[in-house]
């Protein structure tokens, strides 16, 4: 511990001061975005940016209409986060648990693609990805069934998963890794299979990890706007995620509707701010487990 | 006794070595593992339980093998090979005629060699400065004062936001007119620029931006690894009588050198593949003049002027500079018992 109750306060009231100011740089963008989405178009350029409405400045007309805009969006984003989530997290721990407590040869190439593959720039990927679901597997064309929009939601479900699969593993080894190893043993000893084992020991000790991969992986999905750009037709599309609609509603608006902008951005951010305020040592955790 | 970053980390069950100072920032250190395959290989003569464990796991890591293979390295392969055509539009490739065309016309495209020359100097200034400023912001918190968790949330709020977000934020921060960057400037008697609309500043404006957005991530991994560090070569080091700043420099950021490593690694693949940000800000696939990089380059050459064998080959371009970002690290991991 160390202890900095001799030093002169003068030093601790500088750093105090040091880290209020960090606040500032940190916080500026986030509150200035804010109190500009209550104002009307007068009031944006009539007050300072970071000051809230003056009298009859204030509207939440920016908020309806952008809500509007974005509504759409964020249906299709929880439709691809949720389940994305979910898959690429489970398939994260399967495979975590298959690559550390259970050891055969071989085990080391392996967990090399998974780690590797956190670290590729997607971009690497985009034009096979793009023939592959239009032209080689166009499920509004296999399954006639669904409709096209949600043959398209389908598609970037399974990407998604596809994609978060490695870090998600990556993350879950981390954990299993730390596991005790006395109790994996002890059940080996008394003859239990790998399955049994995951089952009764591993998994009813991951609700932990689960609620880091699951934070981090979903603000990964929905924050997403390079596999939704390819695989979507337009930001206008019913198959459009909120980060695509809101690039579309910014591209409608004229340089003097930040209201507008910011009503929207801050719509598209809420989710996973309330996830991150709510979460944020699991989601620093997640963060952490990349090091 | 090593200090808890993590409020609900006394509910892990840990391995830690007590007060062995692991080589680099992880909580788990890989060592502790390396040996339980090699005891459970010297077992010897249970070759068929062996045997039967490897079967037992298929079932575990095989079918997310397969899904993340084939949706990562099998299309890159393709994309390599898509890259040998001449593929453009809507038709399919013809793989009758293989050839490096694509690549010559990359380098030999001063579209192209602008815009490799922006993406190194993304890459380098803003992996440095998210570090430096990372490992600062984790330094002043990390130092026992109250409100850590707050401060903490605050700086890596950011992070938490879509690119997409980012831009529209910063957008407005960038504003000529009523934005808060110029209000500054021209507070303090200076006449400032259109940062956005400047090719001279434009890519400088992008990397504040970024930096802004990132560096909360670095202060997270340096403060992980800070807390691995134990109380005693804190309390060793101000014996000895070490000015704090003396402390840091010679005793602490040393080790945090896989800190460094991990958080430089992501930080410039994050370089590397920015896109969703200069997209959203400038609203198009064309960025301003002075700000076009690899990413965006690529998926607009293959997605809005269809030259998809032309973006093809950028993006293999990119992937072997990722590789020569990840190559190294991963093989530093290796030989630290890490994987």
């Amino acid at each position: 511990m160390q202890d900095l109750r001799g030093s002169i306060g003068y030093w601790r009231i500088t750093l105090y001061a040091v880290l209020a100011l960090l606040v500032g740089f940190f916080l500026i963008p986030i509150e200035a975005g804010l109190v500009t989405s209550f104002k009307t178009t007068e009031a944006v350029t009539r007050t300072a940016p970071y000051l809230p409405p003056g009298p009859g400045g204030f509207t939440l007309q920016n908020w309806v209409a952008a809500f509007d805009a974005l509504s759409n969006g964020l249906v299709n984003s929880l439709l691809l986060a949720i389940p994305g989530t979910i898959l690429s997290a489970t398939l994260g721990s399967l495979a975590a648990y298959g690559l550390t407590q259970v050891s055969w040869r071989g085990q080391l190439p392996v967990l090399l693609l998974f780690v590797a593959a956190v670290f590729i720039p997607y971009q690497a990927v985009l034009v096979p990805l793009s023939k592959f679901w239009t032209v080689y597997v166009p499920l509004q064309e296999l399954f006639p069934i669904l409709a096209q929009h949600h043959a398209t939601l389908l598609e970037l479900i399974i990407t998604d998963t596809a994609y978060g699969i490695p870090i998600c593993t990556v993350l879950f080894r981390g954990y299993y890794m730390g596991l005790s190893g006395e109790m994996i043993e002890a059940a080996k000893l008394d003859g239990a299979s790998v399955a049994t084992i995951y089952r009764r020991i591993v998994l009813p000790l991951s609700g932990p990890m689960f609620a880091v991969t699951f934070i981090f992986q979903f603000t990964q999905i929905w924050n997403d706007l390079l596999f939704p750009l390819i695989l979507v037709p337009g930001a206008s599309s019913q198959a459009a995620p909120v980060t695509l609609s809101l690039v579309g509603l910014g591209e409608t608006l004229s340089g003097t509707d930040y209201g507008l902008r910011m009503a929207g951005a801050f719509i598209t951010a809420l989710p996973t701010l309330l996830v991150f305020i709510l979460f944020g040592d699991q989601f620093a955790r997640g963060i952490a487990g990349r090091s | 006794m090593k200090r808890r970053l993590f409020t609900s980390s006394e509910n892990e069950t840990r391995t830690d070595g007590g007060t062995t100072v692991p080589a680099d920032a992880e909580p788990s250190p890989g060592s502790d593992s390396d040996t339980d395959p090699q005891e459970t290989q010297s077992s010897g003569g249970f070759g068929s339980s062996f045997d039967s464990e490897f079967v037992q796991s298929l079932p575990f890591w095989l079918p997310p093998f397969l899904l993340m293979g084939f949706f990562v390295y099998g299309a890159i392969g393709w994309n390599l090979l898509i890259s040998l055509t001449d593929l453009s539009g809507y038709a399919l490739p013809d793989y009758s005629t293989l050839d490096f065309e694509q690549y010559t016309r990359a380098f030999s495209s001063p579209e192209f060699l602008s815009a490799a020359q922006n993406t190194v100097a993304l890459l380098v200034a803003f992996t440095l400065t998210s570090v430096a400023v990372g490992l600062a912001l984790a330094i002043l918190i990390d130092r026992q004062i109250r409100f850590e968790d707050g401060f903490r949330t605050i700086y890596l709020l950011p992070f938490s936001l879509s690119f997409v977000v980012t831009a529209q934020l910063w957008l407005w921060m960038y504003d000529y007119n009523n934005g808060i960057v110029n209000m500054v400037f021209r507070s303090g008697g200076i006449s400032p620029p259109d940062w956005i609309g400047n090719p001279q500043f434009v890519l400088g404006a992008v990397i504040f931006a970024l930096v802004w957005q990132f560096s909360g991530y670095a202060m997270v991994v340096f403060l992980a690894g800070l807390q691995t560090i134990p109380d005693e070569h804190f309390e060793a080091a101000r014996i000895d009588g070490a000015s704090t700043v003396r402390m840091y420099w010679r005793v602490i950021i040393p080790q945090l050198r896989g800190s460094m490593i991990s958080a430089l690694v992501v930080l410039m693949i994050v370089a590397l593949k920015t896109f969703d940000f200069l997209y959203a800000l400038f609203g198009q696939y064309q960025p301003k003049k002075g700000s076009d990089i690899l990413a965006t380059l690529m998926v607009r050459e293959a997605f809005s002027n269809n030259n998809l064998a032309y973006g093809s080959a950028i993006s293999i371009l990119l992937f072997v500079m990722a590789l020569g970002v990840i190559g190294p690290y991963l093989y530093s991991q290796y030989r630290r018992g890490e994987l």
